[in-house]
């Protein structure tokens, strides 16, 4: 498949057929990172700039990783304590950036928005690794590519989506490509943390997690930001916990099979029952791992995916 | 003694002549003119003819801001908008809190344009736009401001904001609001529903507008003293006013022609161009407030004129100043309303020129014999792009840049001077 996007920067941009493809591209790499030698020659002379003006280890690692695998040259570059000069504008550090020719920018960005700006700036790719409250798409491909592994077909699945809805970019691209992929996806939060409108969204909308894990496939629970207390959107973290902490006892009113998800990193026994996040029912770690595959199908395709139609090396 | 003829022109969709003599209107006639060889004759072209037009709510920056905008380019913008008369607000650097810089602002208006178009200084309402204490308010109107405002950061304080307007009212000057909850506000920086919680921004629900409209017309009401309400965005305010107006609680009420033409949808793909507070609001209110300015529920058109630089506007759309420049587009957005039947271009004049300079106590011009001689020619039919190099403000930051506007100022005359021509 020709790759035809400079920019991937949320899921609505992508056609259901090219996040299939998506899938079937990262089980190429899911398979090559299972062999003693990870490293494939296919990004060798690319250059990657992982910008990361909001702090996260996991993102930036998985990206690295996949870059490296790839053989494309990755660089970090983290706006606080970097070089570039307080006060400086997005715009400039950007064009900067690029003035050093890198092939992709990878960017994490603290303002919904700002990845769409940058890309609107610049010539070069530039990935969306989260901006503010609005899109986090790889995360979605992968939590998508994570649940694909082991279902063939998301029809039928009802998948919910649980804890900070309201400033979660996770859970708005995880929306949209569940829903996308023929699920029926529900949120469950106390309204303080649900969106403006929630009832605009494909989904259901729930605030008793009883009722919201019924019958579910697929459980995707979401980190809470203990500051949400403080800013008087909770009246602690216990009654959080006492009514939004997913545990076993829900797990059972789903449906057989069902599956737990977290997008990391994890405040265990607040979000989610430590036991739990370490049972067998949970992908979390899976996830980890379809986290830097996918992310390796993404560099592929819009690093090599438009210019020539290479050849994945075969097993 | 100075006649002059402004022939082949019209009024209220009467063809004739206009007579003028020194600096004020003698009368409007059908026809053409008969002996006018003791007159000046000027060719209207077959203009409309419609007053010089009254913006009671701009920002000129100056002092303290002028890469945005400059009291020079300010009015000649107001100037090729149709505007004779701007009240400009006081958040400058330094704020207009005291009377020199209210006389700074004055020279310089009348250094650069002597016969208009005219400032007239709001001063801040509390020191330093602060909240806190009173701004010297007689020292104020003595040097020369014509109302009072805190714009842009609304008065919290219930309390002190009585006792402004008790102060205001023994000066028998005007309060203006720009009615704002700042705690339901908070850090939104668009309007709170579907489009900011699609586009992951923080939301200003309409409410933190309607709570201060509330509180406004409920001081107004046991004070007895008027209340003039700035930029109103949202439909529910609109019910408010109306009630107010019902029991003749004193409060007078001004929207903007963003708020009429555009809502938040303008907002998608985060475009920093369509950040202004209040923010634009849904299609409902953008109704509600044409229907609210032919019901005279709202009475006054202001433009809110907020220019900002170019760079300043092109970051992460949260981080973008407030604003829209708009007094070289808001003559056209409205004639877009006129042909749209939302109001007639009778409803203009009143809207945009009697309404305010009864409100804020300003000449304003009717065409009634001895009236002041300020009026423009208005060619509806012209067709102009806005861009960089057409807008006169120092500020092109407005969601129309790149549209093609129809109807434009082609002349505009202060006391029967031209100021101001593109024939
Ligand atoms: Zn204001």
């Amino acid at each position: 498949m020709n790759w035809k996007h400079k920019d991937l920067l949320d899921i609505e941009s992508l056609s259901d057929h090219e996040i299939r493809h998506i899938f079937s591209t990262s089980s190429r790499f899911i398979e090559i990172n299972s062999r003693s030698i990870k490293k494939v020659p296919i990004l060798k002379g690319k250059s990657v700039v992982l910008f990361f003006a909001e702090p996260s280890t996991r993102t930036k690692t998985s990206f690295d990783m996949a870059a490296k695998r790839l053989s494309a040259d990755s660089f970090s570059l983290a706006t606080s304590g970097s070089s570039l000069k307080k006060g400086e504008s997005l715009k400039d550090t950007v064009l900067t950036l690029e003035a050093m020719k890198p092939d992709a920018i990878v960017i994490r960005h603290s303002l919904s928005g700002s990845a769409a700006f940058v890309a609107e700036h610049l010539q070069c790719s530039v990935i969306n690794a989260g901006d503010g409250w609005h899109a986090h798409p790889t995360q979605a491909l992968l939590d998508g590519f994570t649940l694909n592994r082991i279902w063939e077909d998301f029809s039928g699945k009802t998948i919910l989506i649980l804890g900070d809805i309201a400033h979660s970019r996770v859970a708005r691209s995880d929306i949209k490509l569940f829903s996308r992929l023929g699920c029926t996806v529900r949120i469950c939060a106390p309204r303080t943390l649900l969106p403006a409108r929630a009832e605009t969204w494909p989904v259901k909308v729930f605030n008793d997690l009883n009722q919201a894990c019924r019958e579910v496939d697929a459980i995707i629970s979401l980190r809470l930001q203990l500051e949400r207390q403080k800013a008087g959107l909770l009246p602690d973290i216990r009654e959080y916990a006492a009514r939004f902490c997913l545990s076993r006892r829900h797990v059972e009113l789903a449906a057989p099979g069902v599956k737990i998800m977290h997008p990391g990193p994890m405040n265990r026994g607040i979000e989610i029952a430590s036991d739990l996040a370490d049972s067998r029912d949970s992908l979390i770690l899976d996830q980890v791992e379809s986290g830097v595959a996918v992310r390796m199908a993404l560099l592929y395709l819009y690093l090599a995916g438009s210019k020539t139609e290479q050849e994945l090396p075969e097993g | 003694m100075a006649r002059m003829i402004i022939r082949n022109t019209v009024l209220n969709q009467k063809k004739g002549f206009l007579l003028l003599e020194d600096d004020r209107i003698m009368a409007f006639q059908e026809g053409e003119p008969g002996d006018s060889s003791s007159c000046k004759l000027y060719d209207g072209r077959g203009y409309h003819l419609l007053p010089s037009l009254i913006d009671v709510h701009v920002h000129l920056r100056e002092p303290g801001f002028e890469y945005k905008e400059d009291i020079n380019s300010g009015l000649k913008a107001a100037a090729g908008g149709g505007f004779g008369q701007v009240l400009a607000m006081a958040n400058t650097n330094p704020v207009n809190d005291n009377a020199s810089v209210t006389r700074l602002m004055l020279e310089k208006a009348s250094w650069h344009h002597p016969h208009g178009p005219f400032v007239h200084p709001v001063g801040a309402l509390t020191r330093n736009l602060e909240g806190k204490e009173l701004a010297p308010l007689a020292e104020l109107k003595e040097a020369g401001c014509r109302a009072f405002s805190n714009d842009g950061l609304p008065v919290r304080d219930n309390e002190l904001f009585r006792r402004a307007l008790e102060y205001a009212s023994d000066l028998e000057m005007v309060v203006i609001d720009h009615c704002e909850d700042p705690c339901l506000a908070g850090d939104g920086v668009m309007n709170e529903g579907k489009i900011s919680s699609y586009l992951g921004l923080k939301g200003i629900p309409d409410t933190a507008e309607t709570l201060q409209v509330a509180r406004d017309i409920l001081l107004a009401a046991q004070l007895d003293t008027p209340v003039h309400l700035a930029h109103i965005s949202s439909g529910k305010s609109v019910e408010l006013i109306a009630w107010a107006k019902q029991k003749s609680i004193p409060v007078t009420a001004e929207t903007c022609p963003h708020y009429l033409v555009w809502d938040e949808e303008q907002v998608q793909g985060y475009n920093t161009m369509a950040k202004v507070n209040p923010p634009l609001r849904t299609r409902q209110d953008t109704s509600a407030l044409q229907d609210a300015l032919r019901q005279g529920v709202i009475d006054i058109i202001a433009t809110d004129h907020a220019p900002h630089a170019d760079f300043e506007k092109q970051v992460p759309f949260a981080q973008a100043p407030n604003g829209i420049s708009g007094l070289d587009t808001a003559l056209s957005l409205c004639l877009g309303l006129v042909r749209k039947n939302v109001f007639e271009l009778k409803d203009l004049a009143r809207l945009m020129a009697s309404s305010p300079g009864k409100i804020f106590g300003l000449p304003a011009n009717s065409f009634q014999p001895g009236d002041p001689a300020d009026f423009i020619l208005v060619d509806p039919e012209h067709q102009w792009p806005v861009n960089a190099q057409t807008m006169l403000s120092k500020g092109k930051n407005t969601p129309c840049q790149g549209d093609m506007l129809q109807g434009r100022v082609m002349a505009h005359f202060m006391a029967g001077k031209e100021i101001f021509s593109r024939i």
